[in-house]
């Protein structure tokens, strides 16, 4: 894992399961020993509005805010906040959004599309397969196990 | 969560001070549901504490004061404004101390990510002369609670915890250690000048409690609490909370003295700290308290200007106040704003209320969404429970033509909260034109994540308990004229209830029932699940 911290938000609307999606990548970097910091208001935005969650990692992380400008890669569930969230983005950051899921196998299904996304970003982190995987499992329910996994899956096929 | 020592874990502030509650073996956690401290006692229930909602936070107080008078250990929690009505106990519990650790969260929400203002509570621990400790992330949450019960015991003293939305809603890596000095064995030890609050004993005990947080401070001069790192000279930072970490990643060469026991300060400490650097700034989130503070001891520090008084710190933001730098804030895209859910039974009432031009005094809760397009339907939202004082001031002199179309709208836990002295107003000092006080009834606190009330008749881990029919209470009360209805029962039903109502000129309550759309499935289950178990304990009872 790279000796710098990586700074990755996750954004969409309520209900659209962005904090789950972020704590599984949270739980995932935290499996890998290192050390984690995520971030998100919740609250008002139960009810449908705008949310967004700083997951930072590395050897030590500080502030659990990511600064603008300063995200390595912005997931978006929701196609219409991608540009509200765009900002975050350094210029070299990574964009994952449900259109990067255009060339995948097969549907996915609308509440699995935070974890297929996450599929996406795992090709970009240096996080082993079977620890997303346990990731996945330990902050999902059992019955929605199987459903996940395979969307996660299908993000990883993604061509970028 | 599983709680074995030296246990690595990722948890959230609130989440943390649950474990740390539980390791310190405390008693009772009580307190009622609001952003972002909610999570503290739904995590304190699932590890196995006994965790109760209070109807409101005065009472919480009071029932975490009264086990701590009992020598247990309390835990009481709610949100900053929340630490207003539960004022009445804290300024006074200030001096009769306490027996058992009693540690009062307030969750502040600088920012207002959820809230109706942005106060900082670290006044609080000023006016009302109590301890307060202000952790910077989960790991400092679970080892300050520890540390706040094992001070408030030593000094006999209410202890805060003074939390923010990041510091409550983060999470982060917390190395489970253990906690200082264990709980004593509840056991009550007559105190009557100590805490029966007539003059002639609570003119000792304002002295007494001045004595103690003298004793606090010099105290706080080496705890645990106040640590300083102590690196370059050419700068030195003076921060309390999540700012700390602001702090250290802006200026990671800094000397940074954290004041984690905020509250009495530590003045020696900070005197040395500010005599050793070249450069002193204080970073704090909200009002300039502290640097208020050791300016008036001739302390020379920076400060930050005023615009950061607003809203949260942020890496940035410190950074521009380290950098003395005056840009304008950047101007950020707005987000999609929240909204009722869609088939919210709220919806129809505020659609009702628009289309009969009423002047709304609402209050707090899901509901308050009423005020936003497409319903623009409510005039005013102050505190918990302001709907109906308002609603009935603006009856008493409004000329009649508006008095008649003013309405209070409440919901279910709110009225349980503050509404029932709002009711008591109502019957006692009616307006000439009457007045209309609409109950949204949807049977779970909904705005803070389902939480129940006395209105559900369920307790917080959704168990049976005694439940509070408010049409009973209402007429108990003195007002006779109350409906029931259904919101989305059929067209007409609502308006033509609101209509009759205002028509009346008399005191009249509509109850609007429907479980909200996103509990009702968790309602309709728990529901279930008490009748099968009534069941079964009544074919038991008949064989028996």
């Amino acid at each position: 894992m790279a000796s710098k911290v990586i700074n990755v938000v996750v954004a969409g609307l309520g209900g659209q399961g962005v904090v789950k999606a972020s704590d599984i990548l949270a739980d995932a970097a935290f499996r890998c020993g290192l050390d984690v910091k995520k971030s998100e208001i919740h609250g008002m935005s139960q009810r449908g509005g705008s949310v967004a969650s700083d997951v930072r990692f590395g050897p030590h992380v500080y502030s659990p805010m990511i600064p603008a400008g300063q995200a390595d890669c912005l997931i978006v569930v929701a196609p219409d906040q991608v540009e509200v969230n765009r900002h975050v983005l350094k210029a070299s950051g990574i964009l994952v959004s449900p259109e990067s899921l255009a060339t995948v196998p097969g549907k996915i299904q609308a509440k699995s599309v935070n974890v297929a996304l996450l599929g996406v970003l795992s090709n970009v982190l240096e996080i082993p397969l079977e620890t997303w995987e346990a990731a996945i499992c330990a902050n999902l329910a059992e019955k929605h196990h199987r459903l996940n996994l395979e969307a996660f899956h299908q993000g990883r096929q993604a061509t970028a | 969560m599983v709680a074995k020592l030296s246990e690595r874990m990722l948890l959230s502030g609130d989440e943390a001070v649950a474990l740390a509650a539980l390791n310190a073996g405390v008693a009772l956690g009580t307190g009622y549901p609001g952003t972002p401290s909610t999570e503290i006692l739904e995590a304190f229930a699932v590890l196995g504490g006994k965790a109760q909602w209070a109807p409101n936070e005065k009472v919480a107080l009071e029932v975490g004061l009264g086990a701590a008078f009992g020598g247990a250990r309390a835990l009481v929690t709610m949100k900053h404004v929340g630490v207003n009505v539960a004022a009445d106990v804290l300024f006074t519990a200030a001096y009769t101390g306490v027996s058992g650790g009693l540690v009062l969260v307030s969750a502040d929400d600088p920012g207002m990510a959820s809230s109706q203002n942005e106060q900082d509570n670290r006044q609080y621990a000023r006016a009302a002369g109590v301890i307060m400790l202000e952790p910077a992330d989960s790991q400092q949450a679970y080892e300050f609670t520890g540390a706040a019960f094992a001070i408030s015991e030593q000094f006999a003293q209410p202890v805060m915890l003074r939390m923010t939305t990041r510091v409550c809603h983060s999470k982060s890596i917390v190395t489970v250690a253990p906690l200082p000095q264990p709980a004593a064995a509840p056991d009550f030890k007559r105190d009557i000048p100590g805490r029966v609050m007539i003059p002639a004993h609570a003119r000792p005990a304002h002295r007494h409690m001045r004595d103690k947080l003298a004793r606090a401070a010099t105290y706080a001069e080496t705890c645990a609490q106040t640590i300083v790192e102590r690196k370059d000279a050419a700068l030195g930072i003076i921060a309390s909370g999540v700012a700390v970490m602001h702090a250290r990643e802006v200026a990671p060469e800094a000397s940074i003295l954290q004041l984690g026991l905020s509250y009495p300060l530590p003045m020696q400490a900070i005197r040395d700290f500010v005599a050793s650097v070249e450069r002193c700034i204080v970073i704090e989130e909200g009002d300039p308290i502290l640097v208020t503070e050791l300016r008036a001891e001739g302390l020379a520090v920076e400060g930050k200007p005023e615009r950061f008084r607003f809203g949260e710190l942020n890496v940035e933001r410190v950074r521009q106040i380290i950098a003395r730098e005056e840009l304008a804030e950047p101007v950020v895209a707005p987000g999609k704003p929240p909204a009722l859910c869609e088939g919210c039974s709220h919806r129809p009432v505020f659609e009702a209320l628009r289309r009969l031009d009423c002047i709304v005094a609402g209050d707090i809760g899901c509901y308050t969404l009423g005020v936003l397009p497409p319903f623009t339907a409510m005039d005013t939202c102050v505190c918990m429970g302001a709907s109906m004082g308002v609603g009935l001031g603006l009856r008493h002199v409004l000329p009649p033509e508006q008095a008649r179309r003013v309405v209070s709208v409440i919901g279910d836990s709110t009225f349980v909260h503050s509404g029932l002295t709002g009711l008591a107003e109502m019957v006692y000092n009616p307006p000439p034109g009457g007045h209309v006080l609409l109950i949204l009834d949807n049977g779970t606190t909904a705005m803070t994540g389902q939480q129940e009330h006395p209105g559900t008749g369920r307790d917080l881990a959704h168990q049976p308990t005694g439940k509070i029919v408010f049409e009973d209470v209402v007429r108990a009360m003195g007002i006779d004229y109350v409906v029931s209805i259904d919101p989305l029962a059929h067209d007409n039903a609502l308006d033509q209830a609101l209509e009759a109502a205002l028509a009346s000129g008399q005191l009249a309550v509509i109850v609007a029932r429907r479980p909200c759309i996103l509990a009702a499935p968790k309602i309709r289950q728990y529901e279930k699940a008490a009748a099968e178990k009534k069941n079964t304990c009544a074919t038991a009872c008949a064989a028996q």
